[in-house]
């Protein structure tokens, strides 16, 4: 990809861009730059004319630019988007408001702080084989096909931005996240894995305290059906495993 | 001069970059007991790596039984046009199997033959049906399979946006390296007993580029200027597809797979010319071939309406297209408005890969530098003239690895830490923070390092692109002198916290000092071979066929140097006959030559 404000294909349009800039510490103000349409633009061609020739300074994340790496995540009018995949020509006419992601902590302009992403992914247990399971493998297609769907995931982080539990009630602390529940669910569903992640996602994880609203679903831009292919699967199993009658009958007495 | 203040992190081996390369090379330390600290630009799992599409080429023969290491090992030099690192292709061959095998125990997915096995499928110039491969996204399976098993790996910590700027030596060996954070500006040095490049490849200073703005040529740089080797660095590959319109896309690659899975290439009188440039293999020629087969179409006007090829998969049907090609038809859709069930796509050549690099040992990956090692895109050698698709993600792996367990095997024999030099540290952050001072403009107003950037991708791409000669090269040698001259005067606005203008300076550094290597490498080179096309020199010469050239610093001027190239041995040379494409008469010119064509035994 170009990425550097090449001019051919100008449609003679000005874009207006509202961009929030900031710092931790200081109250973010939208500064607004007028960029020269081109066809076919993204809005992260827009903000790199801008870095290129308006203000070099501000700061935005990106890498492949070709939808592949889910580094340019940002709300774009509101919406929480690649930035590279998000056409101008698709929005409605107007002044387009680029913002951070809201739910993660602000580092400066269009670049938060996603650590936690990382520290959680760190608790899961990784994919564990049986030892004595010898090479090479004999897989079904049709298991490769179920699980592809959830490594499809670039880890945008734009299902975890959009959840309203950790958006608007903050609970990155004792909530995994949608993007985990498909960690998750793709490390039980692959049929090589011998370990059981279920009371983790449970308790831990606080898989209970997703309503399926399907948010996360909506903004996904791999189109993984976060809701239905992997957070109900897994509150299936947890409904299986933790509250099936006779097992939480048997965990009584156990404990005791 | 004292340095500023700097954070100080200790550690065994330090690896720089967290692709596939510096990932495998991290893991490998690691568990041989070393405390490693992993560095990138990026955040973790976001690498070049995850672009790769097609597959890791590997002699399983799961799909034709034909296949195997020596085969793969044919081809693989066969591509290179016998200018490869013969041992460095023999390891690679014979290991990339293990490494393939390893990677689906670690928890990567690949999709499956009928009978459960690993599925393959065909690609550029492989014999057999050889690529692994999960759909069409097998570097974002490599990279996250990687990434689970890093992060869950002892002894293995991860600095995730950091830029590593400059190697600190004590004496002849490698001592660190130093550096900021992006986030906040702030230094940093890193101790190291010894440094793994793993940083990849070079492809942002071309303009039309399917390369993220990190592949910045880091490591090279570091590497050269720490007085290492750059080996067969003219060797630039162009991907014969990349998008081309919208402006916006013009790079993003379209995968070689789309070709392996059976699409055609026409030109705008619908004719599929890649019949006539190479009846044998047709669309799944070699990459230098197919880019050169749409480049001479569009020069004899026979281009798409945004100067082209059409890439055509309708014949396959669209179930087809979206199983096997899923991101190709979701990228066309959203970038281009084009439906690929449909629509013909339109192609052309986008720069994709860096065959030279470092020159490092083949079976550690050590560079001439003690201490220092390099793996994957960031080393040269394996690749030869030519890389074959499909070979990049076994390279990593096998390299990577391989270069992870000699690191840390130095870096164990180091005994105590070395000392770190405190001038090297405070002359490299003078030099670092040289465009944030605006005292220093007087009269002269200061450069706009993106303004720079642009124009040295106009002169990399204008003149020292896909084909090259003497004069055209020349042009682009003095470009990037007078570039060199004004990027002494750059400035930017803004602190050192999170400041992209401020981090393009350096960006903009690397990439004159890599291509000034790439151009003066090209200018030795008086042939056509691989992927360096002279217009001045078309043929191949048996003598340039015996050598390679080598990049290398003599105080502040870059000299270029012939070094021999070792002969294959007699017991590798009858493995050539087991590639498909293997013909006595049409066999690249180099040592082979003069014995007539490799005389087959008992013939």
């Amino acid at each position: 990809m170009s990425g550097n404000g090449t001019l051919d294909g100008l449609t003679g349009e000005t874009v207006t861009l509202r961009v929030l800039k900031g710092t931790p510490g200081s109250t973010p103000v939208e500064a607004t730059y007028e960029v020269p349409g081109v066809t076919g633009m993204v809005v992260l061609d827009a903000v790199h004319y801008v870095q290129h020739n308006l203000d070099t300074d501000l700061a935005c994340r990106w890498n492949c630019k070709a939808a592949k790496c889910g580094s340019c995540s940002a709300e774009v009018n509101g919406r929480p988007v690649l930035l590279c995949k998000t056409r101008v020509d698709d929005l409605p006419a107007g002044p387009i408001t680029v913002h951070p992601l809201k739910t993660f902590p602000l580092i400066k302009d269009l670049v938060t702080d996603v650590s936690r992403n990382y520290e959680v992914n760190k608790e899961i247990p990784p994919f564990t084989a049986a030892p004595d399971d010898g090479s090479p493998w004999r897989i079904q297609q049709v298991d490769i096909d179920r699980l592809y769907e959830h490594r499809r995931c670039i880890e945008c982080f734009l299902c975890q931005d959009v959840c309203h539990i950790m958006r608007t009630h903050n609970y990155a602390d004792r909530f995994y996240g949608p993007r985990f529940f498909v960690r998750v669910a793709s490390l039980e569903m692959h049929p090589k894995d011998v370990l059981d992640r279920t009371e983790l996602t449970r308790d831990k994880g606080g898989l209970g305290y997703c309503n399926i609203t399907k948010c996360c679903t909506e903004v996904c831009p791999e189109h993984i059906h976060i809701t239905d292919n992997a957070i109900i699967p897994m509150k299936e199993r947890v409904a299986d495993r933790h509250w099936d009658p006779l097992r939480f009958l048997g965990r009584l007495m156990w404990r005791r | 001069m004292t340095a500023e203040p700097y954070d100080t992190i200790d550690c065994d081996v330090l690896v720089v970059g967290a692709g596939g390369a510096g990932m495998r090379a991290a893991i490998a330390a690691a568990e041989a007991g070393c405390r490693v600290a992993v560095v990138t630009k990026s955040l973790l799992g976001k690498a070049h790596t995850v672009m790769a599409e097609g597959g890791i080429a590997a002699g399983l023969g799961n799909v034709d039984a034909e296949d195997g290491w020596e085969v793969h090992f044919a081809d693989t030099m066969l591509g290179g046009q016998l200018l490869n690192n013969w041992r460095m292709v023999e390891l690679f061959a014979r290991e990339v199997i293990d490494r393939v095998l390893e990677l689906e125990r670690w928890g990567g997915l690949f999709d499956r033959t009928d009978d459960g096995l690993i599925m393959q499928r065909a690609f550029g110039a492989h014999s057999w049906k050889r690529l692994c491969h999960v759909g069409d996204r097998t570097g974002l399976e490599l990279i996250r399979t990687c990434q689970d098993k890093l992060v869950h790996t002892q002894g293995a910590d991860v600095y995730m946006e950091y830029t590593l700027t400059s190697l600190l030596k004590d004496g002849d060996t490698v001592a660190g390296a130093v550096g900021y954070n992006r986030n906040d500006g702030g230094f940093v040095v890193f101790r190291a007993g010894a440094v793994v490049l793993g940083s990849g490849g070079w492809g942002r200073m071309y303009r039309t580029t399917s390369n993220s703005w990190e592949s910045t040529g880091d490591g090279a740089a570091l590497a050269y200027a720490a007085g290492a080797d750059l080996l067969d660095m003219e060797f630039v590959q162009f991907h014969p597809t990349g998008m081309i319109w919208p402006p916006g896309a013009r790079g993003i690659l379209v995968t070689e797979a789309v070709r392996g899975e059976g699409g055609y290439l026409y030109n705008s009188e619908g004719k599929r010319f890649m019949l006539e440039y190479d009846p044998a293999k047709k669309e799944l020629s070699s990459r230098d071939v197919v880019a050169r087969a749409i480049y001479k179409e569009v020069q004899a006007g026979r281009s798409t309406p945004h100067g082209g090829a059409y890439l055509d998969v309708r014949h396959l049907g669209a179930e087809r297209i979206k199983q096997k090609l899923p991101s190709m038809f979701e990228q066309f859709h959203a970038l281009a408005s084009v439906d690929i069930t449909r629509q013909p796509m339109e192609v052309g050549p986008t720069i994709h890969y860096t065959m030279g690099g470092v020159r490092v040992e083949a079976e550690t990956g050590a560079t001439t530098v003690p201490g220092l090692y390099a793996g994957g895109e960031a080393a040269g050698g394996l690749h030869g003239a030519n890389r074959l698709g499909g070979n990049s993600l076994g390279d990593i792996l096998v390299f990577g690895r391989r270069a992870g367990e000699a690191a840390a095997e130095f870096a164990r024999g180091q005994g105590a830490r070395r000392g770190i030099d405190e001038r090297q540290v405070a002359d490299e952050q003078a030099s670092l923070l040289r465009p944030l001072d605006g005292s220093q403009d007087g009269a002269t107003p200061g450069e706009n390092p993106y303004k720079l950037h642009e124009e040295l991708q106009a002169a990399m791409q204008d003149d020292a692109g896909i084909g090259r000669s003497e004069e055209s090269l020349q042009r682009s040698l003095a470009a990037i002198g007078e570039l060199g001259e004004r990027s002494r005067r750059m400035r930017v606005s803004g602190g050192r916290a999170l400041n992209p203008g401020w981090h393009t300076c350096r960006d903009v550094e690397n990439m004159l000092t890599v291509s000034e290597a790439i151009v003066r490498s090209a200018l030795e080179r008086r042939e056509s071979r691989g992927s360096q096309w002279r217009f001045d020199y078309t043929e191949q010469d048996v003598e340039l066929g015996k050598v390679n050239f080598v990049a290398r610093r003599d105080g502040d001027t870059m000299t270029v140097a012939r070094v021999p190239l070792d002969p294959l041995p007699e017991r590798l040379r009858p493995l050539l006959e087991k590639s498909r494409f293997y013909d006595p008469a049409k066999l690249p010119k180099g040592h082979l030559t003069p014995m007539g064509a490799a005389p087959k035994e008992g013939a």
